[in-house]
C-alpha cells in the first residue's frame, strides 16, 4: 500500500503539513496550553449536572435554611407557672417576666409534681414557682423567694434564663425599695453594626465563606483524581504540557465558578435577607482571592493523595469540618480554651470569616484588614507550593 | 547473559546516526527489587512498523513509559530522535504520539472538543490546528460524529478519535499500546490499514499487541518475556530461530478430515512433539524421521504439507525455554550444580 493510492483523500495535505509543522514556544505556547486545559476543565464542570447541583444549589438551600430558620437569639422560652400566692404582687412579677419577651408564659400548673413533669417531659424549659407567702414577706420587709427551675439541657437557653430572671428579680427588688424615686444607674446598651441583633446578619457573612470553601475544595479535589480514575492522566503526561500549566489551567475555571458563587450568595444576602453591606465590597473580594487559592490548593493536595473521586470528596468534606467549628463561624472564638484559640488562628477560614464580617457588618476597610490579606496570601503560597511539589509529571 | 544469540544481534539492521528513531542500549527499569525491564537493547528506524509482543506484565507498557520519560531507566541509555530520554523528555514528548490500551479520551467532551484540547496542549497555531483537524477527519471519516460526546461513540469510532488526538501534532513516532484490545475485527483491520498509510509517510510506529496476526504484519518484532527481550527480528527471521524447530524435527500442516478426533489421536503418538488445532487443520511438530504411517497420517483423504512454525510457535517455545532456564537458576540443585 503506498501513499499515492490515497492521494485524493487528504493524505497529500497530511504530508505537506507534517513538514511545515511549527509549534508555538515560549510564553505564547505556555498560554495556549493553559487555555486548552482551562477550557477543557470548564467543560467538565458544566457537563456534570450532579456536581453543579451540589456546588451551586445546595449552598443556596443551606443559606435559606440558616437565614430563615435559625435564630440564635433566645426568645419566647416556654415557661410554666405555679403561683401559690395569687396576689397583686405575684401577678406583677409574672408580668415583668412576660415583658422581657424571653419567657413565654404558657400555662399554669397546680402542684410541684406538675411543675417538675412539665420540664422533664420537655413541655416547658422554665418553671416559676411563687410561694404562698410571697406578698406577705415583701410587705413585712423580708426576702421573698421565687423558685426558677431551669432546664439545663440546652445551655444557651439555661444561661439566658438564669441571667434574665436574676435581672427581673433585681429590678423588682429595686422598684420596691425605691418606690417612686428614679433608678440610680441605668444601663443603655447600644449594639453596634447589628442593632436588632439579627442572626442572619451574624450567620450569613460567615456562611458565604464556608459555602465557597466547600465548593472550592471539592471542585479542585476532583481535578487530578478524575483524570487518574479515567486513565486520561497517562495520556496527558505523554504530552509536553508542564505541571504548572496543568495546575493553573485546572484552577482557573474553579476560581471563576467559585467567585461567581460568592457574588450570587452576596446578592441573595443583600436582597433576600436584607443584610446591609457597610464596607466596600471589592475589599472583601480582594481578600477572598488568596482565601480561594488556599482552598483550591488544599483540594489539589487532596487530589494528589487519593486515587478515587469518592475518597477525595470525603477528605474534602473532612477538611471543612474544623473550619466550621474552629473558625468562629458558629462558636465565638473568644470563649474557646486558649489551645483551641491558637489552633483557630491557623485555620484560613477564621481569617476570612472575620474579614467578611468586618467588611459587611463593621464597615472595615483595607487598613483594618491588611493583616488578614497578608496571612491568607502566605497560606495560599505555602499550600499551593506544597500541592504542586506533590504533583509531578512522573508515574 | 547466557541466552542463545537471537537474530537481533546477528541480523538486525543497524540504522546508524541520524537514521535511528529509537535507540535503547542495555536499559533496565526497576520498581524496588523487581526488574520490570531487564537490559533491553533495541533500535527502530524511520518508517518502521515495530511490534512488541509479550504476555501481560512482561514489561511492554513499562518500556513505552520509560521511553517517554515517565519512568526513569535504572541503567543503560535510551535515545529518541537522537535525544537522551533522561534529559530531554519534554522535547521528545512534543514530537511523539501516544495511544494507550485504555480508551483515555475525555468521555464528557465531544469528539471535536477532544481534538481541540490536544491541539492546544501540543501548542499548534490555530490555523495549523484547523488544517490538521480537517486532514485527520478526512482520513478517519469522523466527520458525522464530531459533535457527539466521546463516551457515546462506539468502540471503533472511539479508537479513531484517539488516533486523531494522538496524531494531531504530526508526530514522527507513534507509540500504540495494545491499540486493538477489545476492538471488533473490522475496526481492527481499518486501524492497521491506517497504520500502514502512516508508515508509508515515514512515520515510525511502535505497537504492542497480543494478536499474532498483527505481529505478522509488523516489519520487525520483539518478544519480551518477564522483562527480557528474548527475540528480535523480522517475523521470518524469528521462525528460523534455532530451538523453535529442534534438530531432527519438522512442522506439518494436516487437513482434509474431521480434525478434532484426529487431533486427540495424534497427541498420543510418540513421534508428535506438539500439536495445535486451527479450525479444520492441525499444526504439529513431529520427528523428521517418523513416516506418515508412524504418525497415523496415512489416510488418503488427508493433505499433509510441510510448513514453517508460526510466530505463536516461536513465542511459546521461547517462553518455555526461558521458564526452564529460570527454574534451573532458582532451584537449589540447579544453583549448586
Amino acid at each position: 500500500m503506498s501513499a499515492a493510492d490515497h492521494a485524493g483523500d487528504g493524505f497529500e495535505a497530511f504530508r505537506s503539513s507534517s513538514q511545515m509543522l511549527m509549534r508555538q514556544s515560549g510564553w505564547l505556547g505556555s498560554a495556549q496550553r493553559l487555555y486548552a486545559v482551562a477550557r477543557k476543565e470548564l467543560f467538565h464542570v458544566l457537563r456534570d449536572p450532579a456536581m453543579l447541583f451540589f456546588t451551586i444549589f445546595i449552598p443556596i438551600v443551606e443559606m435559606f435554611l440558616l437565614g430563615f430558620a435559625i435564630d440564635t437569639n433566645v426568645r419566647r422560652i416556654r415557661t410554666v407557672v405555679f403561683d401559690l400566692a395569687r396576689t397583686q404582687e405575684s401577678r406583677r412579677l409574672l408580668d415583668q417576666f412576660k415583658n422581657t419577651d424571653i419567657f413565654l408564659l404558657k400555662e399554669e400548673v397546680f402542684s410541684d409534681e406538675e411543675l417538675k413533669s412539665a420540664i422533664v417531659s420537655g413541655q416547658a424549659r422554665i418553671g416559676i414557682k411563687i410561694p404562698e407567702d410571697y406578698s406577705r414577706q415583701i410587705l413585712s420587709g423580708n426576702t421573698a423567694q421565687v423558685l426558677i427551675l431551669v432546664d439545663g439541657s440546652e445551655s444557651s437557653i439555661a444561661g439566658t434564663a438564669v441571667n434574665v430572671s436574676n435581672a427581673v428579680a433585681l429590678r423588682a427588688s429595686l422598684e420596691h425599695l425605691l418606690q417612686d424615686r428614679p433608678m440610680p444607674v441605668d444601663s443603655r446598651p447600644q449594639v453596634l453594626f447589628n442593632p436588632d441583633t439579627r442572626s442572619a446578619n451574624f450567620f450569613i457573612p460567615g456562611l458565604m465563606v464556608v459555602v465557597c470553601q466547600m465548593m472550592a475544595v471539592t471542585l479542585s479535589a476532583t481535578a487530578i483524581v478524575r483524570e487518574k480514575e479515567n486513565g486520561t492522566i497517562e495520556q496527558l503526561f505523554m504530552t509536553p504540557v508542564r505541571s504548572g500549566e496543568l495546575i493553573i489551567g485546572k484552577l482557573i475555571p474553579y476560581m471563576v465558578v467559585t467567585t461567581v458563587e460568592f457574588i450570587i450568595v452576596t446578592i441573595l444576602m443583600r436582597i433576600v435577607f436584607q443584610v446591609p453591606i457597610h464596607g466596600f465590597y471589592l475589599t472583601l473580594l480582594a481578600i477572598f482571592m488568596p482565601f480561594l487559592l488556599t482552598m483550591l490548593g488544599i483540594g489539589l493536595w487532596i487530589s494528589t493523595q487519593t486515587n478515587t473521586r469518592d475518597a477525595a470528596q470525603q477528605i474534602a468534606i473532612g477538611t471543612v469540618i474544623p473550619s466550621i467549628f474552629l473558625s468562629g463561624y458558629v462558636f465565638p472564638l473568644d470563649s474557646m480554651p486558649i489551645f483551641f484559640w491558637y489552633v483557630a488562628q491557623i485555620v484560613p477560614t477564621t481569617w476570612m470569616i472575620d474579614a467578611s464580617r468586618g467588611v459587611i457588618l463593621r464597615g472595615a476597610s483595607w487598613a483594618e484588614l491588611g493583616s488578614h490579606s497578608l496571612v491568607l496570601w502566605s497560606m495560599a503560597i505555602v499550600i499551593l507550593t506544597l500541592a504542586s511539589a506533590r504533583f509531578q509529571k512522573h508515574l | 547473559m547466557t541466552l542463545t544469540p537471537t537474530p537481533s544481534t546477528r541480523n538486525a539492521p543497524s540504522p546508524s546516526g541520524s537514521g535511528v528513531v529509537i535507540d535503547i542500549r542495555q536499559a533496565s527499569v526497576r520498581f524496588g527489587s523487581f526488574t520490570a525491564v531487564d537490559r533491553v537493547s533495541l533500535t527502530v528506524g524511520p518508517g518502521e512498523v515495530f511490534g512488541l509482543l509479550g504476555p501481560n506484565g512482561s514489561g511492554k507498557t513499562t518500556l513505552i513509559r520509560a521511553l517517554c520519560g515517565l519512568i526513569s531507566f535504572a541503567e543503560g541509555e535510551a535515545f529518541v530522535f537522537g535525544r537522551d530520554v533522561r534529559t530531554d523528555a519534554e522535547r521528545i514528548r512534543g514530537r511523539i504520539g501516544y495511544m494507550s490500551q485504555k480508551f483515555s479520551l475525555y468521555q464528557d467532551l465531544t469528539a471535536r472538543e477532544n481534538m481541540d484540547f490536544y491541539a492546544g496542549i501540543y501548542g499548534l497555531p490555530p490555523a495549523l490546528a484547523q488544517q490538521r483537524k480537517h486532514e485527520l477527519i478526512q482520513l478517519t471519516g469522523l466527520e458525522p460524529y464530531l459533535d457527539r460526546q466521546a463516551g457515546k461513540l462506539s468502540g471503533g469510532w472511539k479508537q479513531r478519535l484517539a488516533m486523531v488526538c494522538a496524531l494531531i501534532h504530526s508526530p514522527r513516532l507513534v507509540f500504540l499500546d495494545e491499540p486493538t484490545a477489545g476492538v471488533d475485527p473490522v475496526a481492527r483491520r481499518d486501524l492497521w490499514d491506517l497504520l500502514f498509510r502512516l508508515a508509508a509517510e515515514g512515520i515510525t510506529l511502535f505497537v504492542t499487541t497480543h494478536y499474532m496476526d498483527e505481529a505478522e504484519r509488523c516489519a520487525r518484532v520483539g518478544y519480551i518475556y518477564l522483562g527480557e527481550m528474548l527475540a528480535l527480528g523480522t517475523p521470518h527471521e524469528l521462525k528460523q530461530m534455532e530451538g523453535v524447530t529442534p534438530p531432527g524435527s519438522r512442522w506439518l500442516e494436516i487437513s482434509g478430515i474431521e480434525s478434532a478426533s484426529l487431533f486427540t489421536q495424534m497427541k498420543e503418538r510418540p513421534g508428535v512433539h506438539e500439536a495445535t488445532l486451527f479450525g479444520l487443520s492441525i499444526h504439529a511438530l513431529v520427528d523428521a524421521q517418523a513416516s506418515l504411517r508412524d504418525l497415523g497420517l496415512d489416510d488418503p483423504r488427508l493433505t499433509v504439507i510441510e510448513t514453517e512454525p508460526t510466530l505463536e510457535d516461536v513465542f511459546v517455545s521461547l517462553s518455555k525455554a526461558q521458564d526452564r532456564k529460570l527454574q534451573l537458576a532458582t532451584s537449589p540443585q540447579g544453583g549448586g550444580a
